[in-house]
């Protein structure tokens, strides 16, 4: 397995990322679904201009990370960028509404959801 | 640079309708057969990635873990399966040692159900995996990847992993696709009968 961030120099995540290191972390998941709203455009950061030409059908910020070699936290910034632009839209999945802290029990999907689930498994 | 993990991103495209990206994580210790179950059943070729967790969010418990250092990093395969026009399930395979629960909260919240993979020539590496799960209140099955040693009795592996009657417990061979689909289906039966009491008006 190659393992890209632990041999790059840290300064690279740095500038990748304008020096950020917080991002409202609630609002993108690691499979929300990435959607590019428009082409890239000349003097784009890289970075940007990749997400936008992966995007171009629905794609999980974790397979965005893997694309990029960026760790899941650099992409959320990342794509945090484009949302603010409106270069992107996210589909952020309807499961992690409720936090899971709240009575210390994980909340389950609904039935109807899960059954769903069943049947797309059945067809493997 | 190797080009193999964006192939099957790009070859493999999510139809335009999906809208809902569903998680389920398979937690094992290493050599277990996490990454071969994912690519049994996955879509595309299990991708790699990783999460780095910088000092400033590290709790105060786990000074002692990371001590010296500035990040930890924690690396993840996972794989995909379109389950409908609107929804995709994400298999996410995660190592079971101690850092890699720092980062639950932040990469698998809204996690369906995990599968806790078991060698039983390891079975102590799952004793964390379990309290873990159960820690964040995780609902999971257990299974038993079969590696061709003895014979163990399901009420052995039970009483070793000091399992509840409530936890599944099944026998799987994680290369074979149908094996490994078996294991998802019996999770979310699980699930599914977990939810149906859970939402009983």
């Amino acid at each position: 397995m190659t393992r890209p961030v632990d041999r790059e120099d840290p300064d690279r995540l740095y500038i990748v990322t304008g020096g950020r290191s917080r991002v409202d972390e609630s609002s993108i998941d690691s499979v929300s679904l990435i959607v590019s709203e428009c082409d890239p455009t000349p003097g784009m950061q890289s970075e940007h201009v990749k997400i936008l030409r992966m995007c171009t059908s629905p794609t999980a910020v974790v397979e965005i990370a893997a694309e990029l070699r960026l760790p899941v936290s650099v992409v959320k910034i990342l794509v945090c960028d484009l949302l603010d632009t409106g270069r992107i839209t996210a589909r952020h999945p309807s499961t992690t509404a409720v936090p899971a802290r709240a009575n210390s029990k994980t909340r389950l999907p609904e039935p109807a959801v899960l059954k769903q689930v069943l049947v797309g498994l059945e067809k493997l | 640079m190797d080009l193999k993990s964006s192939d099957p991103v790009t070859s493999s495209p999510l139809p335009s309708t999906v809208n809902n990206a569903l998680k389920i994580v398979i937690v094992g210790g290493f050599g277990v057969g996490k990454t071969t179950m994912v690519r049994s059943v996955s879509e595309i070729r299990p991708l790699s990635t990783e999460e780095v967790m910088t000092r400033a969010g590290v709790g105060i418990d786990d000074a002692g873990e990371v001590k010296g250092k500035t990040t930890t990093t924690v690396a993840f395969d996972f794989g995909r399966i379109t389950l409908n026009e609107q929804m995709v399930l994400y298999l996410f395979g995660a190592p079971g040692q101690q850092r890699f629960w720092f980062l639950w909260d932040r990469l698998f919240s809204g996690t369906l159900g995990a599968v806790v993979l078991v060698d039983t020539r390891r079975v102590q590496d799952s004793w964390y995996a379990i309290d873990r799960l159960e820690h964040h209140g995780m609902p999971f099955i257990v299974a038993r990847n079969d590696f061709g040693g003895p014979e163990h009795r399901a009420e052995d592996i039970r009483k070793a992993l000091d399992l509840s009657e409530d936890v599944p417990l099944i026998e799987c061979d994680a290369r074979q696709r149908a094996s490994s689909k078996k294991v998802l289906v019996t999770l979310v039966n699980h699930l599914y009968s977990l939810s149906t009491r859970e939402h009983a008006p």
